[in-house]
């Protein structure tokens, strides 16, 4: 370790060599203000606002992308510094469509708190804006683009290439006319966008924000004829907290049941239901496609079969490997699952008029937005999930609302699809679905629990990019015979990025495996696109924590012990891959163009 | 073209028959990497480009660098306004700059070397691609492993910045890179690169055939050797000329001028503007009071007599920064477009003559803050003319 000696504002520092300025200021408590840094992100070092002063250089040093080097005098807050990054921030905001009041970001905009820090209450220089064509792109049912809001950090850029390797966002032109945008200036829905929305949760300002449903949802609820029924993902009871006063990795669950139903939704029901349901039936087509690989040796059985829960995998594989369509597991995910069981086998139940059924989600997630707005997902021959609504907008719900959130009574969720079990909460987290998927099929196919203490598969956990583990299945029983000695090889990857390694490994033929998990966002839904602003790896490992004690903490933790799981097969759709879930819960996938 | 006069020492190297070019690469290749090092060092030259950073040390620490690939680089992305010189060089003399580069190649232990073309100069890539084969087969016959290939820019300013032109040869958007680390470390695909400007490696090249020593008596004191000026403006002359570095801008006007010079723009729209009374302190070379600071360009003279408007002249330059920043990072990008449309406000009566001083201050931060030397050059000119021209910007 080679340790260096500083100074930073005259205090002296041994650190690390090749730490960054940043880094080394942040150990010892000295913050220097960034905007196109970004933990998950590469070095930029285009804002120029954590320009430092070194002594004997003439000009300043941006902090983020600048080494310590030994002897390196650095100030932080000399009157140039200071003087040059008001200037800074001043020209940014001559350029920023500064209509603060009328902003989506308004109060978590970090272009406005660095005004509001330096205190920028006039400006020397001409507004651009007017001279500018801007323009607010619209059409995508996920993102909303507004080019005015934009600094040019290029933090979705890096976001989309390095995070995800998508590329949909891209710098095109350049000097005054330099701008983000897509392949030759499509719009957000016409190009390989996935909708993953970690541009929305990277961006620093109001450039890149969901679609957003609040208004329509307030009218379903207020509506005297509409019965309201939501459904909210695993992720978000760990994260709704960070929007509303709680620490990073607190547990709300029966809060944000109570905020819901004092919303005014009429049924208040869980998207681990449908989790479970997703294994029993995921779990029954990857046997499936076991035995007709080993005993059938039907040479037209895609092998591995990869998880389709995650819409920006979905479309991701849709545009760059269409010839993989095949491999997908045709189950659709949770969310369509509860979406079409509302508006058949729920409405059954109550006695209901589907056409009277509004069905919401509450998802971590903005390509949720895009998934409910499939033209296939309308198998219960109405639009399954009407809107989608991420952490971010049901928080600013309950804010409208002027629920004191902090104060509200734990409640629990409906009955008939609000029962769930710990392997339906763990498909928040990277890993999860491939574990609760593994807990339920190796009992199935051995009679007995997954080989790991307490139910912990821990070699699926984790927040490496891509995973691998496997399974020996030994002594199964009579009907699964042919598995006797099989090692279920598995990999799990989250961020695009990672799926891509994965695919191409896949298609050059140098790894095998049985089932794959691929979940699009970095830590999988709990690092999605649609949770609180910011996002760190910090801050995802913080939740993950938060998922898998919620998980330890259930009575139940497989998913075909869900008893309201048991009573839909008995009542309604009588076996995994029946007929009905054939109609209802499975689905088909559409090749698409790379851009 | 070569008329002699008293005050300036004209000099004839660069242009000078390039036919024993063969024999040169021959026998500077049998010589160690150390002593072609410090012949290097010991001239003096600085590079031509016009930033002006010693050409040895840069050799050196590219040879120093560990790595199994490395590359020399012919940076001929000439874009500065009112600089030309390069594409005569490659047009006249190209063997001069090859040879220069294989030696280089032998120096540092680089395999590969590319010439990044400026776009506009298309119309050179045949006639120096047959220079090149021709080249080559001789690098054969001596047993030299060394290939030339050529790169097309595509017309982007900055592209000539060293670390925005790798990352344009890479297939990537032409974008300033961070520094540290430098190219001499970390260049075109991460390997130890040396990056040269042409006229550079033509003058290395004079210093291979003739010694260090016929070179460092030339020019002055911290500016050593010739250099050549794109001379252009109000002048009965335009032209190319090589000239000893040292003079002093009086003498240049008295040779070039037609008589009624006002100023001149030393090193193009990123250089300065000198007024008359100027004139006489200010020599032209690496520590000359003005040019004390290196100017990202190399020889660009543009002269202008009363007729012109200083007002004029530096919107024209301010609407060609403004275009052509890449846009990448905040004080350039943002800071080009208020400069430009500042004067504008100040010439209209929009704002008021106190404006000027807000955009002078303005542009001091650009050049404590920009990413590359282009926005932190653009005070130089900017400066000079709001603060010799301060009327012609108001009135």
């Amino acid at each position: 370790m080679n340790k260096i000696k500083i100074t930073i504002n005259n205090h002296p520092v041994e650190i690390k060599k090749d730490t960054s300025i940043l880094d080394a200021a942040r150990q010892i408590g000295v913050n220097i203000p960034t905007l196109c840094y970004h933990k998950d992100l590469c070095i930029a070092g285009n804002c120029r606002v954590c320009l430092v002063e070194l002594a004997g250089q003439k000009r300043l040093s941006p902090a983020c992308a600048t080494p310590c080097e030994d002897g390196m005098e650095i100030f932080t807050n000399s009157v140039k510094v200071r003087n040059s990054r008001k200037h800074i921030i001043e020209l940014l905001l001559s350029e920023h469509n500064a209509d603060c009041t009328r902003c989506y970001k308004n109060g978590n905009c970090e272009l406005q708190k660095l005004a509001s820090d330096y205190k920028i209450m006039t400006s020397d220089f001409i507004p651009l804006v007017p001279f500018k064509h801007y323009t607010i792109d619209m059409f995508s049912p996920s993102i909303i683009k507004d080019d005015s809001k934009c600094i040019r950090c290029q933090r979705c850029v890096r976001t989309c290439a390095g995070l995800q390797g998508v590329n949909a966002l891209t710098v095109a032109y350049k000097g005054d006319q330099m701008k983000i945008t897509s392949f030759f200036e499509k719009s957000m829905n016409e190009v390989n966008c996935t909708n993953c929305g970690q541009c929305v949760i990277h961006c620093p300002t109001g450039a890149l924000t969901e679609r957003n449903y609040i208004e329509e949802v307030w009218e379903a609820i207020t509506d005297p004829t509409k019965h309201v029924v939501v459904q909210t993902a695993p992720a978000v009871r760990v994260a709704l907290g960070e929007e509303l006063g709680f620490a990073v990795g607190t547990r709300i669950t029966g809060k944000m049941v109570a905020a819901l139903r004092s919303l005014g939704f009429d049924s208040v029901m869980d998207t681990d239901f449908t989790a479970d349901l997703t294994i029993m039936e995921e779990g029954t087509e990857l046997l499936s496609r076991l035995k007709r690989a080993l005993v059938d040796h039907d040479p037209d059985v895609k092998l591995p079969m990869a998880t389709s829960c995650s819409p920006g995998w979905i479309k991701y594989i849709e545009h760059m490997y269409p010839d993989y369509l095949g491999y997908l597991s045709t189950c659709k995910s949770p969310q369509q699952m509860f979406g079409v069981l509302v508006k058949t086998y729920y409405a059954q139940a109550r006695n209901l008029q589907p056409d009277k059924i509004v069905s919401v989600s509450i998802m971590p997630c903005t390509a949720k937005k895009f998934e409910a707005n499939r033209p296939e997902m309308h198998a219960s021959g109405y639009r399954d999930v009407d809107y989608v609504l991420t952490t971010r907008e049901l928080a600013i719900m309950i804010k409208q609302a002027g629920i004191d959130f902090m104060k509200l009574e734990d409640a629990k969720f409906d009955r008939l699809m609000g029962e769930s079990t710990g392997a339906g909460v763990i498909f928040g987290a990277t890993g999860g679905v491939m574990e609760a998927a593994l807990r339920t099929a190796y009992e199935l196919v051995t009679g007995r629990d997954v080989p790991f203490d307490n139910l912990n598969i821990l070699p699926v956990r984790g927040m490496e990019g891509v995973r691998e583990a496997s399974i020996l299945i030994e002594n199964p029983l009579k009907e699964w015979a042919f598995l006797n000695g099989v090692e279920l090889k598995c990999a799990i990857v989250h961020g695009l990025i990672n799926a891509k390694k994965l695919m191409d490994a896949i298609q050059s033929g140098e790894t095998q495996y049985h089932f794959i998990e691929v979940m699009a966002c970095p830590g999988g839904c709990l690092g999605g696109g649609g949770q609180p602003i910011p996002t760190s790896p910090e801050i995802r490992r913080k939740r993950a924590e938060a998922i898998y004690a919620e998980d330890e903490g259930m009575p139940l933790r497989k998913s075909h012990l869900n008893p309201e799981v048991i009573k839909i097969y008995a009542d309604f759709l009588i076996k995994p891959l029946g007929e009905k879930s054939h109609l209802l819960l499975h689905t088909n996938y559409t090749a698409r163009k790379r851009y | 073209m070569m008329n002699n006069t008293n005050q300036l020492k004209r000099a004839d190297f660069i242009f000078k028959n390039e036919n024993d070019w063969k024999e040169i690469l021959a026998k500077n290749i049998k010589r160690s990497q150390q002593v072609l090092i410090n012949e290097l060092i010991s001239s003096e030259l600085k590079g031509r480009g016009g930033a002006g950073f010693p050409t040895g040390l840069k050799w050196k620490l590219s040879a120093e660098a560990e790595s199994e690939i490395k590359y020399v680089i012919c940076n001929a992305d000439e874009g500065e306004p009112g600089t030309f010189k390069d594409r005569e060089i490659l047009s006249l003399v190209p063997f001069k700059v090859l040879t220069a580069m294989a030696i280089c190649g032998h120096v540092v232990g680089a395999k590969e070397g590319f010439i990044y073309l400026r776009g506009e100069y298309f119309f050179l890539k045949s006639s120096l691609n047959q220079a090149i084969s021709e080249f080559e087969e001789y690098c054969k016959t001596i047993h030299l492993d060394f290939s030339v290939k050529i790169f097309m820019g595509s017309g982007a300013y900055i592209c000539g910045e060293e670390t925005a032109l790798f990352e344009s040869m890479e297939g990537k958007r032409g974008e300033p890179r961070n520094k540290p680390p430098y190219p001499a470390i970390s260049g075109y695909m991460n390997k130890p690169t040396v990056i040269n400007n042409v006229e550079t490696l033509a003058h290395a090249y004079t210093i291979f055939t003739y010694g260090a020593k016929r070179f460092y008596d030339l020019g002055v004191q911290y500016s050593r050797g010739t250099k050549l000026f794109s001379v252009s403006g109000d002048t009965p002359k335009p032209g190319i000329y090589e000239l000893e570095l040292g003079m002093s801008l009086t003498d240049f006007v008295n040779d070039f001028g037609d008589g009624d010079t006002k100023a001149v723009q030393v090193g193009g729209a990123s250089g300065f503007l000198v007024p008359r009374k100027r004139f006489a302190e200010t020599n032209i070379g690496y520590q000359g009071k003005l040019t004390g600071i290196s100017l990202p360009t190399g020889g660009s003279m543009m002269l202008f007599n009363s007729s012109r408007s200083m007002y004029n002249v530096l919107d024209n330059y301010l609407e060609f920064f403004r275009e052509e920043s890449c846009g990448q990072c905040t004080p350039c990008r943002v800071g080009c477009q208020q400069l430009w449309i500042g004067i504008k406000a100040v010439k209209s009566g929009e704002k008021n003559a106190l404006y000027l001083e807000k955009l002078l201050r303005l542009s001091e931060t650009m050049q404590w803050t920009s990413k590359c030397g282009l926005g932190q050059s653009v005070a130089n000119s900017f400066s000079s003319i709001v603060e010799n021209f301060r009327e012609e910007m108001i009135y």
